[in-house]
Formats: structure tokens, C-alpha cells, sequence
């Protein structure tokens, strides 16, 4: 039923070993070494998707990563399965499948497909124009574009395989091994430089290991025949690590690239488990050499996207390396020599081609005369304009060009072919040479953007640096060589070049058909459907900018990012326009230059290596009795412990009744911790916080509040004097590393004269804090020879002392407002302090609490919360704690701010307490606060930043930042709900024990 | 990525670093006799050149030490860098 189009065999394919895959659902064969591309086109199969806009049939264009049509779904349905691949760069294996994307019910048969008869509604802009009004309606318009339009399918499972990272750090890193590349590593290696080649392909040589130009020579040999030689040498040198299938995605400044190393996507399933399958290469090297080669160019003319028509080049591929023919009936159109090529090297395989189409008036060269005396008719001076053949290209029609190119004169002539190889000319790979931020420059002879200034250490040679003849090649590739590795002779000193010399050339971006422009589809863009008619259009509705033209068309905007098309969509500007390429530029190429999986990019950061969290030492003993956790930055904290099925607000009205009752403990291991000494330390803390410190006694605790330099709070907690230049600070969780980070760039940029040292102790102690009217009592059990009276260890003090043998530090200090201790011990021992702690407890049914208890106790204080009641817009002054803010300093840390205009503003928010007039509701932290209900606008004067049923007021209690609250006791406001307005009253934040008393209890 | 070249460590990829913004904006001796426009000044005026710019960096996640760094923003060539309290090199 299919043709078997496999020709001749090839070195590259194995045809002993013989591989059975699925495409559409259908089996087929191939051979080891082919890729799903070669193996559907011998066995005759051209038509593999269909295209995004117009769904319009599309057949396999290239035969590399810059394909554009060929785009599959590999092995759809499994938990292995990845959209939009390349079909040109699958390698195929015993049961591989594979299916089309972008069509529904089938590739042959898509409903979609009445697009391309709708096609003239579908201009350039035409989802921006058509479906903005009204603007309402987006939604019900978005619902269907979205279910027609679409590439491949995501996997909806867990992806079974592994992905690695690994820093990879060279002197030389050379990109793509074709002639150059390997002459580069060859010569780089040798004289010493730790060399790395990649190259995404999995054979080495690049388009030299199959050249076929029998006029071309090197060294009297066969190019093909010369690199392989190269190629066994090159596999014996020391210094030089060559990795295949891997691509290079990224080229970063510095050098640093980002490459993709493919493992094991070739491989049977049965090969794949276990196995890394793709490994992120991050390579820092000295110097890069990019020898990414240039890639093909189709012609823009109408009707240019037929399955059938195809790269010249890639049908000389196919034919060479794959040893297959894409067509029983070629014909080539070109405007330059190497479809001549092509052409002869199907010839010298018995297949049939029956003319070459080329615009050029003539071209004298070799391999010119060759094609003549085979018999192949030449049309010079010809276009061709229109094709023909639905899903399959049956003819072409051909006109005689003008003069000038611009239009096509003549009686039209049609030729019957299947297959139609396009040549229009090489364009460099400059794709990684640009994102590495250098510049190119237009060559307006050659009609290629060529790297021009380069902003690292690196060379482009060979085909990607402008040089498309081997000789060129050779001679380029060895001064540059020469001049950056700073070397004297190479390899290449002694080598012989004999070339094909002619090579003219006719450049025109856009072919002329005999009807008008508005009649054709000449595709630019084969994935999005971008014509030339688009482009103009976009030119006559006023765009000017590249950037803009391609977001306006989506010309390159396709997974495949325009490879192909890009410079046709500029040609096509700049000759619309009347402007000069090289004054256009170009859009700019970003990363990845072919796409990467998500796997990839993770690396091995996924499930619990996601992200870094950290646990306290007393973590097992929250876990055992069933805490429930919450994230405090990275820590995980136990949040509440829920007993006998209770639900939040229940285990947190219990233990928070507990705590004032009696006696309940929580895990304060997390508050950051940084120990400061030196000389200096006093004045150091004079400086960073509000309060004065140069008094406080040895021995004795005080709160502080550090502000930024612009006034507002930064963070805050209780410091404790050890010694005379000793202390240690407590952050809060969260904001311990940027108070250690912010401490240190003043104490080094500011204030290098102060002998202060700091050290991050957090990781090394763990911290219990008892409390509850009983706590005394419980620490009494504990350490039986410490003295805890109110006179030797009065609230705000701190004693060093021992449980046992364990050396620890307690501080009198209180969070809650009751009797508390927070007693700190090595890290190592925080479990066995805390079982302790609640075995000497029991008696006084100690409750663990967690941290929604500790808001709520702190709640009913009055006490903030760093980052809850404060957002960075809040001076000590709007929270009601002047107090804390010294006014005899002559200096700290954000003092100057306020007293600006700005922060000394009696209507700036403020900090007050809110009670429901009905004491059962609870107020939604971040709900909205108004003074009016009947205005329109509503002013809003602030919003609640903590709320709590509090158990032991048994009411509802919030905190508010509040318009001018300061001033505002006793007032009723209004918070207003999606159903329901809440009447509440300004009142003091302290809701609870206002004299304090009971931290004295 | 930038390849830093840390003046007590050497060079580090730049994930290891943090940008501190405009470098030389030392902090007034005497805050309080400034006017609220000098002090705003300081507080909140920043350069942001296309071209070269004086800037600090810390080597957050190694040393931890402050040093400053000349960059040409355009294309991110560092040009110079140099311990706290050094003096700039000369443009």
C-alpha cells in the first residue's frame, strides 16, 4: 500500500536492525538511525499536521531543529508523553508513536480545515479586531479560540523519569560540530585547553559527512571522506569531552550557557527507567566558539507550504545520510547553486528529477554544467507561481520573471511533480551569538545579519560567521583560531582546498505571481500562518518597528521561533517600506533556542526537594501529637494541635484558654538569633534601634524596634546584655536573615570604626517558652536550685544556667502577657528540654500551643506582629509606640524620617483596636474600614490586620490600621461585607490585662 | 550571569551576590540638621545611568563582605571592583 522510497543504503542507517514505531496510529517501519521524519518520508509520508491558523496540511520541511511543521505529540496518552517535538530530530525506537497535533478528528480529515476557505476574514490582527467588542463577551469568545487553536497536549500525570543539573566549567566550549567545530576542539584540545564540543545531533560532522560535491576537494579527498578521518582522531584526544544530543539553549553573558544533554529519548521504554533522561548542562567557559552552522532558506511564493515542498537541503539529507527520497517526481527551485547539489546527488541515485527552477539569468559553475549534461531541464529567469495538491503537492505552474523580479511575464507553464525542493540561500545561526548581547551587522552583499561586535570571548566561525565555501572556511576558521587561542600553527596550516568557484546569486524576498497579492498565500511563518500579505498589511496599517510587525502578524512567534522565516519577514518590510535592512535590525532572539521540558529546568528540585524548608529540633514531637504546620518563611511551625477530631478554632480557643489558666508551652526555636560582641556593641545597638541601650544592666532584657532608614518598621524583638560586650538579639522568624544582611552592610559601609562582630546563632539553639501562671512553678521542677523569685530573676532579666548537665540560657521575658520563661539550650538537646518541659508540666496540664495561639494571646496584648500589623508604611509613631522611640538620641537608624512632613501627618493610618458591637462576629483580616455606608465613593479609612475570637474576653477582639485612629476612641465605623455591613467601635489595642499584672502572677 | 570577581574570594557566579544599588551615598554625619529636601536626597534620589555606574554588591551567600563594582549597564561589562572604603578608580 505505501512506497518503499528508501534508496540506497546508508553508513548512518543500520538496516539489519529494523524498528516498528506508530504514527497516527498506524505501524510503520524504519531503521536504527532514522528519525521519525526520514522514516515516515521512505515510507512516502509527507503529510504530518496541520498549521495553527488555517489548519492547512503540512508535510515535513527540514531535516533539523528548525522545523516548523513537523511538530508531533510523542507516545500520547502515557505518562511519558511530550507535545510540539520536532519529528526531524525523533530518533525512533521499537515502539515509539507518535501523532499529529492542531487537527481534529485527524490530520487527514480536520474540521478545523475550513479555516483556510474562511481565510481571507483571518488577516493579520484579526482576534485583536474581531473579538474586542464587547469587551464582555471575552470570555465566551476566549472558550472557543482556545478549543480550536492549540499545539500538542500537556501530560496530565506524574513524569516517571529523572533530570539532572551539572556546572560544567571549561577553557573552550565549541558549539556545533560541523567542519568547524571539529577543526576548532581538534586544535583547542591539542594545545592544551580543557575543551568541551557539543552538538545537538547525535552524529558528528554536521552537513560536511555527507557533501557530495564531487568538485569540492580537501586534501585531494572527498570532504565527507577528509572529516571522517578528523572525526576517528578527534574521539583519541585527551583534553576534550564531546557530548551529542545536546543542545545548547541559552548563551548567557559571561559565557555562561545553558545546554541540554539528551540521555536516554532514543532508548525503549524498557531503557528509560531509572535513568537520568535529560541533564541541564550550566557551562561557564573561558572562551566559546560558535560553529552553529547557517540554516536554509525557503522562497516565499504563493502557495509555498505544501506537504511535498521542502528544503533543498534537507531533500539532499534525506537522500545522503537517510537514504531516502522524498519524492519519485523532484524538482528544485532555487536561487543559488546548492540545489544543484540536491539535485545531482538524487541523480547519481536513480531517482528522477524532472527540472530545476531558478531565478537567476545564469550560473556558470561545475556542478551547474554537471546537472545540464545530465539532462535535467533548467528554467532560468523563472518563478514558479502556484502549486497545486491538497494534502500532497501534484504540480507547479512557472512564469518568466521580469527584469527587475517584480512581476512574471510569459504564457504559464505546469510541471507534474510530487516533491519540490526550495533553495533560498543560507542564513547564519547567530541565534546564541545575539543573546549573548552581541551585535550584528547587516552584510548587504551577502543579505545576512553577521556577528559584528562581540561583548565576551568568543568567535563565530564557519558558516554561522559568514563563510559558506570550505576554503573560505578553512583559511577563516585558522586565523581565528590562531588569534584567540593565542596559538602559532594548526592543523590547518598545511591543508588543500579545491572548490567549485562560481557561486552567484539572485536575492528576492518576495516571488511575484501572476495575480495580485491579495489572491496569494505566499506563508512567511509556516507554524502561525503568517503570509506576505499579512506583513504588508501591517506595514499599511502603520507599523514600522520589527517588534511590533512581528507581535501584530505572529510572524516567528511559533515554537519553532520564525528559524526559517524571519529574514524574509524583514526583507519583505524593508523592500515594502523603502528602508535598508541593516536600518531595520532585527527582533531579538531569547532563549531557549529550541524549547526545553520542564524536567529539565527543574533538575532534581521537585517533590520535597522543591524547596528548602527547615525544622526545629523539637519537629518529631509536634509530628507525634498530630500538629498541624504552617510555613513562617522556610520554617515549617507547628500551627495548632488538634485533639479528638477538633477543628481550628477549637483547638485554638483551648489552648489559648489554657495558657492564660495555667500553663502552656510553644516552640520558639525559629525567632532569629544573632549573638554581638565587640567593644562597640553598645553604641552599635544605640544605632540600630529606637530605644537607648547603653544602660542596660548585664543580665537584663529589653524590647526594640528597628525602623529602615526611612522611618518605617523594619522588625523587632528582645535583646538580652550577656556581658559587657556581649548580647544576643532576637528578629523575628521571618526577618532574621535580612536583619543579620542589614546589620552588617551598616557595620561595613557606614560605621567600619565600630568593633562589633555578628554571628547568626539561630541553627544552634532551641528554644522552649513556658508560660501561663503556673510556669513558675514548672521551671521550679526543672532547675530545683535556681531562684526564682521576683527579686533574683525579675521579669525582663535573663540567668545562664544548668538542667542537669545541660548549660542553658533562660530569659523572663513574655509574649503573651503572662508569667514566662524562654529557656534556650544547644540545638542538639531541644527535644529532650521540651519532652521535659511537658512531662514536668503534666501535673498542670501544660498545653502545647502553636503559632495561631501565639497571635491570638498576643492579640489580646496589643502586642504587633512584624509584617502582619505592619506592612512597610508604618512608623513606631502610627503604631502608638512612641514610647519605645528615644528622643534624647542624637541619631539611629530612620530617626531623621520621622520628623519629615510626610510621617509627621496626623491623618495617616494608625494602629488602634476594633470591637464588634456584636461580639460573636469576627472580623475578616484585610476587611475594608468606613466611616460612612451612604457615600459613593466610599472613603476608605484602613483595614483589619489581625482578628481573633478571644476565649478569655469571650469576645471578638481585632487590630486596625485606621485614617487619623489615633484620635478616634469610642467612634463607630463600619465594615462593610459582600452581604452584611459590621457596626464596630475604635478602642484601645490593649484588650487584656492593661496593667499588666499578670506577668508578675 | 554575571561572573563577579569578589575581591576576598574570588570570581563566583553572580547567584551568589546581591546588588546594594548606587555605590558612594554615604550616610549624613549629622541627619538632623538637614532640611527634609537634603535629607530626601539621601533617603530616596538614585542614578539609574545607561552607561557606567558606580555600584555595591555583597557576597551574600559567601563572605558576606561589601565591595563595590564599576558596570557599564548597557552591556553589563564590570569594569572595575574594589573593596569598601577604597577610591574609585578613575574613569
Amino acid at each position: 500500500m505505501t512506497k518503499n522510497l528508501r534508496v540506497k543504503s546508508s553508513e548512518y542507517i543500520d538496516e539489519t536492525n529494523r524498528i516498528s514505531f506508530k504514527f497516527n496510529g498506524k505501524t510503520y517501519h524504519g531503521f536504527k538511525g532514522d528519525t521519525l521524519a526520514s522514516a515516515l518520508l521512505a515510507n512516502d509520508v509527507h503529510l504530518v499536521g496541520r498549521s495553527f491558523k488555517y489548519h492547512r496540511p503540512r508535510g515535513i520541511m527540514t531535516s533539523g531543529s528548525e522545523e516548523p511543521n513537523a511538530i508531533v505529540q510523542v507516545n500520547p496518552g502515557t505518562n511519558r508523553t511530550e507535545p510540539n517535538v520536532r519529528a526531524t530530530e525523533v530518533e525512533i525506537y521499537e515502539g515509539l508513536e507518535a501523532s499529529s497535533q492542531n487537527c481534529w478528528p485527524s490530520v487527514e480529515f480536520d474540521i478545523g480545515g475550513i479555516n483556510n476557505f474562511l481565510s481571507p476574514f483571518f488577516p493579520a490582527g484579526f482576534y485583536y479586531k474581531t473579538f474586542m467588542w464587547p469587551a464582555s463577551f471575552w470570555e465566551k469568545y476566549e472558550f472557543f479560540i482556545r478549543h480550536s487553536a492549540g499545539l500538542g497536549k500537556s501530560p496530565t500525570t506524574t513524569d516517571p523519569d529523572i533530570y539532572d543539573h551539572r556546572n560544567v566549567h571549561c577553557d573552550v566550549l565549541v558549539v556545533g560540530a560541523g567542519i568547524s567545530g571539529i577543526m576548532a576542539a581538534k586544535n583547542a584540545a591539542k594545545n592544551n585547553f580543557k575543551t568541551l564540543l557539543v552538538e545537538e545531533k547525535n552524529e558528528l560532522g554536521g552537513s560536511t559527512i555527507y557533501e557530495n560535491n564531487e568538485f569540492n576537494k580537501i586534501d585531494s579527498k572527498a570532504p565527507s571522506e577528509w572529516l571522517k578521518k578528523e572525526i576517528e582522531e578527534l574521539k583519541t584526544i585527551k583534553n576534550l569531552e564531546i557530548k551529542t544530543r545536546t543542545s545548547v539553549a541559552a548563551y548567557h553573558q559571561y559565557n555562561y550557557l545553558l545546554a541540554r544533554e539528551n540521555l536516554t529519548d532514543h532508548l525503549e521504554a524498557k531503557d528509560k527507567t531509572n535513568k537520568i533522561r535529560q541533564r541541564l548542562l550550566k557551562i561557564r567557559a573561558k572562551k566559546v566558539i560558535l560553529a552553529t552552522g547557517a540554516l536554509e532558506r525557503p522562497l516565499i511564493f504563493n502557495n509555498n507550504d505544501r506537504p511535498g515542498i521542502m528544503l533543498s537541503s534537507a531533500i539532499k539529507k534525506y537522500s545522503e545520510f537517510y537514504g531516502v527520497a522524498c519524492g519519485s517526481k523532484n524538482v528544485f527551485f532555487t536561487n543559488n547553486d546548492s540545489a544543484y547539489e540536491s539535485a545531482i546527488s538524487l541523480y547519481n541515485k536513480g531517482i528522477n528529477v524532472e527540472a530545476i527552477i531558478d531565478i537567476r539569468e545564469q550560473s556558470e559553475s561545475k556542478i551547474v554544467k554537471k546537472v545540464k549534461e545530465a539532462g535535467i531541464k533548467i528554467y532560468w529567469s523563472h518563478s514558479i507561481v502556484d502549486t497545486t495538491g491538497y494534502k500532497r503537492l501534484n504540480s507547479i505552474s512557472i512564469m518568466k520573471l521580469s527584469n527587475d523580479g517584480t512581476s512574471v511575464t510569459g504564457s504559464k507553464i505546469s510541471i507534474s511533480c510530487d516533491c519540490l525542493g526550495v533553495a533560498g540561500g543560507w542564513t547564519p545561526a547567530v541565534h546564541l551569538y545575539t543573546q549573548s548581547g552581541s551585535k550584528l551587522k547587516f552584510d548587504e552583499e551577502k543579505k545576512v545579519f553577521l556577528p559584528n561586535q562581540n561583548t565576551s570571548e568568543q568567535i563565530s566561525v564557519g558558516s554561522c560567521g559568514g563563510d559558506f565555501k570550505i576554503d573560505e572556511i578553512i583559511k577563516n576558521l585558522n586565523q581565528k583560531l590562531k588569534d584567540t587561542l593565542n596559538i602559532n600553527e594548526t592543523d590547518l596550516d598545511s591543508i588543500k582546498v579545491e572548490i567549485d568557484q562560481e557561486n552567484s546569486k539572485r536575492n528576492i524576498w518576495l516571488l511575484p505571481s501572476d495575480k495580485p497579492i491579495g489572491k496569494t498565500k505566499p506563508f512567511v511563518d509556516y507554524q502561525n500562518d503568517a503570509t506576505a500579505k499579512d506583513i504588508k498589511l501591517a506595514l499599511r496599517e502603520g507599523f514600522r518597528s520589527i517588534e511590533h510587525v512581528k507581535r501584530y502578524t505572529t510572524t516567528g512567534m511559533g515554537t519553532d521561533q520564525g528559524k526559517l522565516g524571519n529574514m524574509h519577514a524583514l526583507g519583505i518590510i524593508a523592500d515594502t517600506a523603502g528602508v535598508k535592512m541593516g536600518e531595520l535590525g532585527t527582533t531579538t532572539f531569547r532563549p531557549p533556542y529550541t524549547p526545553l521540558t520542564f524536567g529539565t529546568i527543574v533538575g532534581r528540585n521537585v517533590g520535597k526537594f522543591f524547596d528548602i524548608f527547615r525544622r526545629t529540633p523539637m519537629n518529631d514531637w509536634h509530628v507525634e501529637n498530630k500538629a498541624e504546620f504552617e510555613n513562617v518563611g522556610q520554617w515549617k511551625r507547628a500551627w495548632y494541635y488538634p485533639i479528638n477530631g477538633e477543628t481550628m478554632h477549637q483547638a485554638v480557643q483551648r489552648e489559648s484558654k489554657a495558657a492564660r489558666e495555667s500553663a502552656g508551652i510553644l516552640d520558639a526555636s525559629t525567632l532569629g538569633k544573632i549573638d554581638i560582641q565587640g567593644s562597640d556593641a553598645s553604641e552599635f545597638l544605640n544605632r540600630v534601634y529606637t530605644n537607648a541601650w547603653s544602660k542596660l544592666a548585664i543580665g537584663k532584657c529589653r524590647y526594640g524596634l528597628m525602623l529602615n532608614e526611612d522611618g518605617m518598621v523594619y522588625d523587632d524583638g528582645v535583646t538580652t546584655r550577656l556581658g559587657e560586650n556581649h548580647y544576643i538579639m532576637t528578629t523575628t522568624t521571618g526577618g532574621a536573615a535580612n536583619v543579620l544582611g542589614k546589620l552588617e552592610d551598616y557595620l561595613q559601609t557606614e560605621w567600619p570604626e565600630l568593633d562589633v562582630y555578628l554571628t547568626s546563632v539561630t541553627d544552634h539553639y532551641a528554644t522552649a517558652s513556658l508560660c501561663g501562671p503556673n510556669s513558675k512553678k514548672i521551671l521550679k521542677k526543672i532547675i530545683p536550685d535556681l531562684d526564682l523569685s521576683d527579686e533574683n530573676f525579675p521579669h525582663m532579666s535573663f540567668k545562664e544556667t544548668k538542667i542537669g548537665n545541660i548549660q542553658c540560657r533562660i530569659m523572663r521575658i513574655s509574649f503573651t502577657g503572662e508569667h514566662s520563661y524562654e529557656i534556650n539550650v544547644q540545638a542538639s538537646y531541644g527535644k529532650d528540654l521540651w519532652e521535659k518541659c511537658i512531662e514536668a508540666g503534666k501535673e498542670f496540664n501544660i498545653t502545647p500551643y502553636g503559632t495561631e495561639t501565639m497571635h491570638l494571646l498576643r492579640a489580646e496584648k496589643g502586642f504587633i506582629i512584624v509584617g502582619q500589623d505592619t506592612d512597610g508604611t508604618m512608623t513606631p509613631i502610627d503604631l502608638q509606640m512612641d514610647w519605645i522611640v528615644s528622643k534624647k538620641k542624637y541619631d539611629f537608624i530612620g530617626k531623621r524620617s520621622l520628623y519629615r512632613s510626610d510621617t509627621m501627618r496626623e491623618d495617616r493610618k494608625q494602629l488602634v483596636g476594633l470591637l464588634t458591637d456584636d461580639p460573636n462576629i469576627v472580623l475578616e483580616e484585610g476587611a475594608q474600614i468606613v466611616s460612612e455606608l451612604n457615600q459613593s465613593p466610599v472613603e476608605m479609612l484602613g483595614h483589619v490586620t489581625s482578628s481573633y475570637f478571644s476565649p478569655n474576653l469571650k469576645k471578638s477582639i481585632a487590630l486596625a490600621v485606621v485614617r487619623g485612629g489615633k484620635d478616634m476612641m469610642g467612634k463607630k465605623l463600619f465594615v462593610p461585607m459582600e452581604n452584611k455591613n459590621i457596626n464596630v467601635t475604635v478602642a484601645n489595642p490593649v484588650f487584656y490585662d492593661e496593667k499588666n499584672e499578670r506577668l508578675n502572677a | 550571569m554575571f561572573l563577579i570577581n569578589c575581591p576576598y574570594c574570588g570570581e563566583r557566579d553572580q547567584q551568589e551576590f546581591k546588588a546594594g544599588g548606587e555605590a558612594h551615598i554615604e550616610r549624613p554625619k549629622q541627619p538632623t540638621e538637614l532640611s527634609d529636601d537634603e535629607w530626601a536626597e539621601y533617603l530616596f534620589m538614585r542614578k539609574n545611568i545607561k552607561g557606567v555606574q558606580f555600584e555595591r554588591w555583597n557576597h551574600a551567600h559567601g563572605c558576606r563582605k561589601w565591595f563595590n563594582m564599576v558596570r557599564d549597564t548597557s552591556n553589563d561589562e564590570i569594569k572595575a571592583i574594589y573593596k569598601m572604603g577604597e577610591k574609585p578608580p578613575a574613569q
